[in-house]
């Protein structure tokens, strides 16, 4: 696996061979049980998680409702404290503006904050064709882009990894992208993170250009918000001489009192801790103390167009905590890569098609990607309905999309029957006569024969229920 | 108090069984039931498949089918959840869309008197032990839809633990998705394999020797996986257990 994400098979193609990787599905169903019993603890300390979820939900879709207030608001503040703003309409845009602002100070190297923003918009891909090389400093973004792999997680980019498979990337990459790995590198933990810390700082001390994404923008203050675990970013954040961030305009909070409601939802539903170990904030530049220099691209890509939807919109309140993945026994079997995008599970089948629009037969068949059991929607922080927004979209999709005009007049004759019972009943009889004809195992027609290759059909009863009914029931005989 | 009986469209044609458990189960608890015949289906297959507008005569004739009646109980919680959660929201969207306020009052009127059986028997009829007998050791999926979206909670559980004669054993991971999702089983086959086999691996690491259910398409799915390998396991849904007597095993 690698490359981009766009032009990649229709989710039922793609999670054909990813189920059949024992490997894989062994590894992320160990990591995401992990993690989901933790959060399940995690949250259940908390009695008024069910009043903060509500709190979440609202303040978010409050700011969604004047985005474009808030948005102003955070652009004056942060002007106001010696940062500069640009404006990006769509990926393209974006990575023109940070391609420009790195070439600008004449450098060809930038050390990373882990960022969904900029994977959304394929920025290093993008600085790679400019001829400037970006250094992922992350973990387990580390363990993707030296495996030449893309991310299978939003939290947990190499969940889909297992540390001998960690371990064997280290030894063979390392030392293409700089500091080699030790000698001898053992798939113990504590050396694979020594063996990273080692890698990275060297990056750290030489870096003169940062680029971040950001959890929070807080308009009345113009201050960016990063909450993470390992420190990487804090690093990122304080010693290059520019800093840039990329930030989707849905990250804009009002307050710093708003901040307090999700800094308690996110470390509780993403890894399971009470508190994340950093969190970083900058407000513009400060005199003699970190970057001298601050940018801050704010990106649409697609969200005003689905803040345009009634029922859509709703996925903007994301936080990407990534608890809707590790509940989702879809994502469980499918992995991450099969959603063709850097948002998998659950969020990534409302969000990409929203973001990219119905674009190819990847996005038309996201939204079909679920079974519509709710697991994702019960521990959503922000009370996302994705199940809603699913059936919403798939409504889009058999409206737009060619290729679904069969189904639909299927859909439409099924209807037509079962608003006939006088027909149905003769379906139904003549069904039941036949039985004996009725194959079990083999393969049914058209798209059901998939169905079929693992499962075997009920054997058809002797007659109806409303036939039974009628014989024994009617006319009130008991 | 009138009850109707909705068996819902796959109990009819594929389980009568079921049906005519919950008939002698109400019978037994001193309930007449009836069964309007102009009932059809609940519109749930074309509704989660995107086709809002073609569920709309659905919506109307159960609304139809079911006038009158104090209570409308159906053995399948993603039936009672389609009627309770989707029934208000296609209603609203028509109203929105300006095609009359029949849908929508209609739809909402539905809603507000359909119960899912085991709900029906332990709130409004206030039982527990409804006099079952099941010599078995039974292992019980609650379906998604049933838990999450009705919140059935311990119920069906309550009901089981009940039953004479009855061993229940927990099933592991019973919360998460069979992997039916109605058309997602044609839709996406090999995910959809993947999670049935799953869910019947750990119901065979119960010992027990029924697989018990109040969704029958979720039963459909299980059972055809645990015919496909050969298992000693069986499917069968809670009314039928229910039902069942010393004097009228019926499961
Ligand atoms: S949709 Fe909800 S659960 Fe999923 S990543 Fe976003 S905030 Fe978290």
């Amino acid at each position: 696996m690698s490359g981009a994400y766009l032009g990649m098979p229709a989710f039922p193609e793609a999670a054909k061979t990813s189920t059949k990787n024992e490997q894989l599905r062994a590894n992320l169903t160990h990591a995401t049980h992990t993690i989901r019993d933790k959060r399940a603890a995690a949250v259940g300390e908390l009695d008024d998680w069910a009043q903060l979820r509500q709190a979440g939900k609202e303040i978010k879709d409050n700011t969604l409702a004047r985005l474009d207030h808030y948005l102003l608001q955070a652009e004056a503040a942060v002007q106001a404290a010696g940062g500069t703003v640009h404006w990006a309409t769509d990926a393209a845009e974006a990575n023109r503006i940070v391609a420009d602002l790195v070439h600008a100070k004449g450098e060809s190297e930038v050390v990373k904050v882990k960022s969904m923003a900029t994977q959304e918009i394929g920025l290093n891909e993008a600085l790679a064709a400019e001829g400037i090389t970006a250094y992922e400093t992350d973990l387990a973004e580390l363990i993707v882009q030296l495996g030449d792999d893309l991310p299978s997680h939003i939290l947990v980019p190499a969940i889909h990894k297992n540390r001998g498979e960690i371990r064997d990337i280290f030894a063979e990459a390392m030392g293409r992208w700089g500091r080699p790995a030790p000698d001898g590198l053992t798939d113990r933990p504590a050396d694979l993170a020594e063996a990273a810390r080692l890698h990275l700082r060297e990056k750290f001390l030489r870096a003169k250009v940062a680029v971040s994404g950001a959890n929070f923008l807080i308009a009345e203050t113009g201050t960016l918000v990063v909450v993470e675990s390992e420190g990487n970013g804090r690093m990122c954040l304080t010693l290059p001489e520019t800093l840039i961030s990329v930030v989707g305009i849905e990250k804009v909070i009002p307050t710093w009192r708003d901040l307090e409601v999700f800094l308690q939802l996110l470390p509780r539903s993403s890894t399971a801790e009470r508190m994340n170990p950093y969190t970083s904030t900058w407000t513009g530049t400060t005199d003699r103390d970190g970057p001298q220099e601050f940018h801050l691209v704010l990106l649409d890509n697609g969200r005003t167009a689905t803040l345009a939807d009634e029922v859509g919109r709703q996925a903007l309140r994301c936080i990407r905590c990534s608890a809707c993945l590790n509940v989702c026994p879809v994502y469980e079997r499918a992995g991450g890569h099969a959603y063709g995008s850097p948002y998998p599970g659950p969020i990534g089948a409302i969000l990409t098609p929203q973001l990219r629009g119905l674009q190819s037969e990847l996005e038309a068949s996201l939204p079909y990607a679920s079974t519509l059991c709710g697991a994702c929607y019960e521990v959503c922080p922000v009370a996302i309905d994705i199940p809603e927004v699913l059936v919403h979209l798939r409504e889009q999709v058999a409206e737009q999309v060619e290729g679904h005009r069969v189904e639909r007049a299927a859909m439409k004759a099924a209807t037509w029957l079962l608003d006939h019972p006088a027909a149905l009943t003769a379906a139904e009889r003549a069904a039941t006569r036949t039985r004996a004809l009725h194959p079990k195992r083999l393969p049914l027609p058209g798209p059901a024969k998939a169905w079929s290759d693992t499962r075997d059909l009920p054997a058809l009863p002797a007659e109806p229920f409303r036939d039974w009914w009628k014989k024994n029931r009617k006319d009130g005989s008991r | 108090m009138r009850v109707a009986l909705f068996v819902t469209c796959v109990n009819d044609a594929l389980y009568p069984g079921t049906g005519r458990a919950v008939v002698t189960l109400l019978d037994r608890l001193g309930v007449e039931v009836d069964f309007p015949a102009a009932q059809t289906c609940c519109g749930q297959p074309q509704y989660n498949t995107g086709y809002r507008r073609e569920t709309e005569p659905l919506v109307l004739r159960s609304a139809r089918a079911f006038e009158g009646y104090d209570y409308v109980v159906t053995p399948s919680g993603s039936c009672a959840a389609m009627v309770r959660d989707n029934y208000p929201r296609i209603g609203a969207k028509a109203l929105a869309q300006g095609r009359g306020s029949e849908l929508a009052d209609a739809a909402a009127s539905l809603a507000a008197r359909t119960f899912e059986l085991t709900e029906f028997l332990v709130d409004v009829l206030g039982v527990t032990d409804v006099g079952a007998y099941f010599p078995h050791t039974v292992t019980y999926h609650p379906s998604c839809h049933g838990l999450r979206m009705l919140g059935l909670g311990e119920r069906p559980r309550r009901l089981l633990e009940a039953v004479k004669g009855l061993e229940l054993r927990e099933l592991p991971g019973a919360e998460e998705c069979c992997g039916f999702g109605g058309t997602f089983a044609v839709k996406n086959p090999d995910v959809s394999a993947a999670m049935g086999a799953d869910k019947v691996r750990n119901a065979l690491s119960t010992g027990a020797g029924v697989l018990c259910g109040a969704d029958n398409s979720c039963l459909l799915h299980l059972d055809g996986t645990l015919r496909r390998q050969g298992a000693a396991m069986r499917a069968v849904h809670l009314a039928e257990i229910l039902a069942s007597t010393e004097t009228e095993v019926l499961a």
